[in-house]
């Protein structure tokens, strides 16, 4: 069941056509007519200006519980035909979605010579992948990028698609969504699909960690939402079963970029995003200096972890401000968050309330640090932190002698 | 050069309190602010202005009250304010509100350069400022750190990417998102503020921009928030005093326990 046009009614104005996100209307000579790219997306009902295009009931229901829309899609970020590790947790949330669904779980990516993504994906749970290749992809770029996978998206007609909530992620798929003319729902901390109605609720934090709120895309698809990294839980492989393989090369009119990269350089202090690290210690104003993130390094040494720190400490320059966690800086998932210093501001607990485990040490008892921390310690860091580097040092040497 | 800032008035979520008893959200007697990071995009707009001569526009949607925050943006360097007010907007997500800001934008015609904060602290979604690129069939950059050189057909900027900084040449017209590492942001002179206070701010309603009503507001949003609840209670702290060497130890132990090393 189709898009419905009143042809009696219709006076050819053809703003319709004009206004199709996916080119599905023409004007054949005897009235509208409808091709098979039309989704229902319902933009032509929008802008009939004599009601003369409608969408039956029964075409409406399918669009909602996915007839006309089937499967659950992953969106391959990589960086030179690596995949990013997101994608690998984006794939386990999307298998559970797949699964209640009954329907495929399949990954799609644009870009040039992506010949080694497919491998990437092999022993899980994904059944194809569409790879847009051309050399014009080579350099990510949000315009040309987005306006392929959204032409994707509108031939292959998935009910879902993920994507990280990457720097790239929520630069690109901002733009993909408003191609698609769909709603999208950023940094997802929960997602399922409701038994009743087959949508995908979507729940974010919001206020600042303050609530939290679900969001549905009950009438257009796909429904497009993405997760932060280290959210949601990567899969184990099972075999080696590596999936089909589809590819497309895009037109150059959807290839062609108005944003040209002129170089690239690495981060300061290493290439590390904190966004993807397991542990993070983050020191703040009671940090008192530069010279006090020694200590901290050592720390997250001694734990695998890596240094962040809140706004105060970047505002003070002891610190670049890539490693700022709060909401003027990066929001992160870490298992282990230790916050050494840090009061605990409604802006820092934006960028870190949803970790694993918090740990703060600060000497002020009454800091708000410790109404979210699993574990506290009020004293001087100074005081502190030797001796607890020292004999995680001591734990770890014990674990290796167990192991030998 | 005719530049808009897009702003947003929000409330400060500094001040949001929780009814313990209720489970929701205490919005009386907050206070509503402008959005903290925008003020980098006022400031952006504002160096690039008094660099290259030409006109600032701070642009808004929202109620009635949004008006203080356009205000704010001209006491600290717009030229004028423009406010899209009225009940035919209320209720729009990021797609509507996104739509209407480029209604709006292709309204005042010689626009070649839109500067947005990185996120709203509200919603923090990040989805207006590409939302309104596609809208207007621009190109972007996100995530803005440095703007190197601004010429009459591109602006050469350095933008901040989880893998480190990428310098970009974008072809205006253009949208950037910029970050607070772009610049520090002036403080309203007396001057500006009683030109602030003083200036006119247009409001704009649904009929003084061109655009299909049926995407504004409510209507024209495809998403809807279905739930809203406050996020479980994370388990009591365990907190120790005492003996820096004694704490220490705990937290080593505890951290073991839970596998964590």
């Amino acid at each position: 069941m189709g898009l419905k046009i009143d042809h009696e009614t219709c006076v050819l104005c053809l703003l319709c056509i004009e206004e199709c996100p996916y080119d599905a209307l023409s004007d054949a000579g005897d009235g509208i007519s409808v091709g098979t790219a039309c989704t229902l997306c319902g933009a032509c009902v929008d802008v009939c200006p004599v009601d003369a295009i409608s969408i039956p009931a029964e075409g409406l229901q399918r669009a909602g519980a996915g007839g006309s829309h089937r499967g659950v899609w992953v969106y391959g970020e990589h960086h030179r035909g690596r995949l990013h590790p997101v994608v690998f947790e984006l794939i386990g949330k999307g298998a559970k979605l797949a699964e209640a669904l009954d329907c495929p779980l399949e990954v799609f990516a644009a870009g040039h010579e992506l010949e080694r993504m497919p491998g990437q994906l092999a022993g899980l749970p994904v059944s194809a992948v569409y790879l847009a290749e051309h050399p014009g992809l080579a350099e990510h770029a949000d315009d040309a990028h987005s306006a392929v996978l959204a032409r994707l998206i509108a031939d292959r007609r998935p009910e879902i698609v993920l994507a990280g909530a990457t720097s790239q992620g929520r630069s690109l798929i901002p733009r993909v969504a408003v191609l698609c003319r769909t709603g999208l729902t950023a940094d997802c901390t929960g997602l399922e699909i409701d038994a009743e109605t087959g949508n995908l609720l979507q729940t974010r934090p919001a206020f600042g960690g303050n609530v939290m709120a679900t969001i549905v895309t009950a009438s257009r698809r796909p429904q497009i939402a993405t997760v932060r990294p280290k959210v949601m839980t990567p899969l184990k492989r099972k075999g080696e079963t590596t999936p089909q393989v589809h590819r497309w090369c895009p037109p150059a009119e959807l290839t062609a970029s108005r944003v040209e990269v002129l170089g690239r350089q690495q981060a300061a202090e290493g290439s590390v995003n904190i966004a993807e690290a397991d542990v993070l210690v983050a020191g703040g104003s009671g940090v008192g200096g530069p010279q006090g993130f020694e200590l901290l390094r050592k720390l997250a040494s001694a734990l695998g972890g890596e240094v962040a720190a809140s706004r105060a400490a970047v505002d003070a320059g002891w610190i670049p401000y890539e490693r700022q966690v709060g909401q003027t800086g990066k929001t992160v998932h870490p298992d282990l968050y230790v916050a050494v210093g840090i009061s605990g501001a409604v802006q820092h607990r934006a960028g870190m309330q949803s970790s694993g485990t918090i740990v703060a040490v600060n000497s002020d008892p009454a800091a708000p640090i410790f109404e979210i921390a699993d574990y506290g310690i009020v004293g001087d860091y100074r005081e502190v932190l030797p001796p607890l580097i020292e004999r995680l040092g001591q734990l770890k040497a014990e674990e290796e002698r167990e192991g030998e | 050069m005719h530049i808009v800032v897009c702003i947003k008035h929000v409330p400060d979520t500094t001040e949001l309190r929780i009814d313990a008893d209720r489970g929701t959200l205490i919005r009386e007697g907050v206070p509503s602010i402008l959005n903290p990071p925008d003020t980098f995009a006022i400031e952006a707009a504002a160096a690039l202005r008094d660099q290259l001569g030409g006109y600032v526009t701070a642009l808004s949607m929202g109620p009635a009250q949004a008006e203080a925050a356009v205000r704010e943006a001209v006491a600290r360097g717009c030229d004028g304010g423009i406010l899209l007010t009225g009940s035919a907007f209320a209720g729009a997500d990021t797609w509507s509100t996104s739509y209407t800001l480029a209604c709006a934008v292709r309204r005042l015609g010689d626009v070649r350069l839109v500067i947005c904060g990185k996120q709203a602290i509200d919603g923090d979604t990040a989805q207006v400022g590409p939302g309104l690129a596609v809208h207007l069939g621009w190109p972007q950059a996100t995530y803005v750190r440095r703007i190197l050189e601004v010429g009459n057909e591109a602006i050469v900027a350095e933008r901040l990417t989880d893998l480190g900084n990428e310098t970009l040449r974008i072809q205006l017209p253009s949208v950037l998102t910029v970050l607070k590492d772009l610049n520090f942001p002036r403080l309203p002179s007396l001057v500006s503020q009683m030109r602030a206070r003083r200036g006119p701010i247009e409001r704009w309603g649904p009929g003084d921009i061109e655009g299909d009503a049926g995407q504004f507001g409510l209507s024209g949003s495809p998403t809807r928030v279905v739930r809203v609840f406050t996020p479980p209670p994370r388990g009591k702290c365990v907190l120790w005093e005492g003996e820096p060497e004694e704490t220490a130890l705990k937290l080593a132990q505890a951290l073991k326990e839970k596998r964590l090393l």
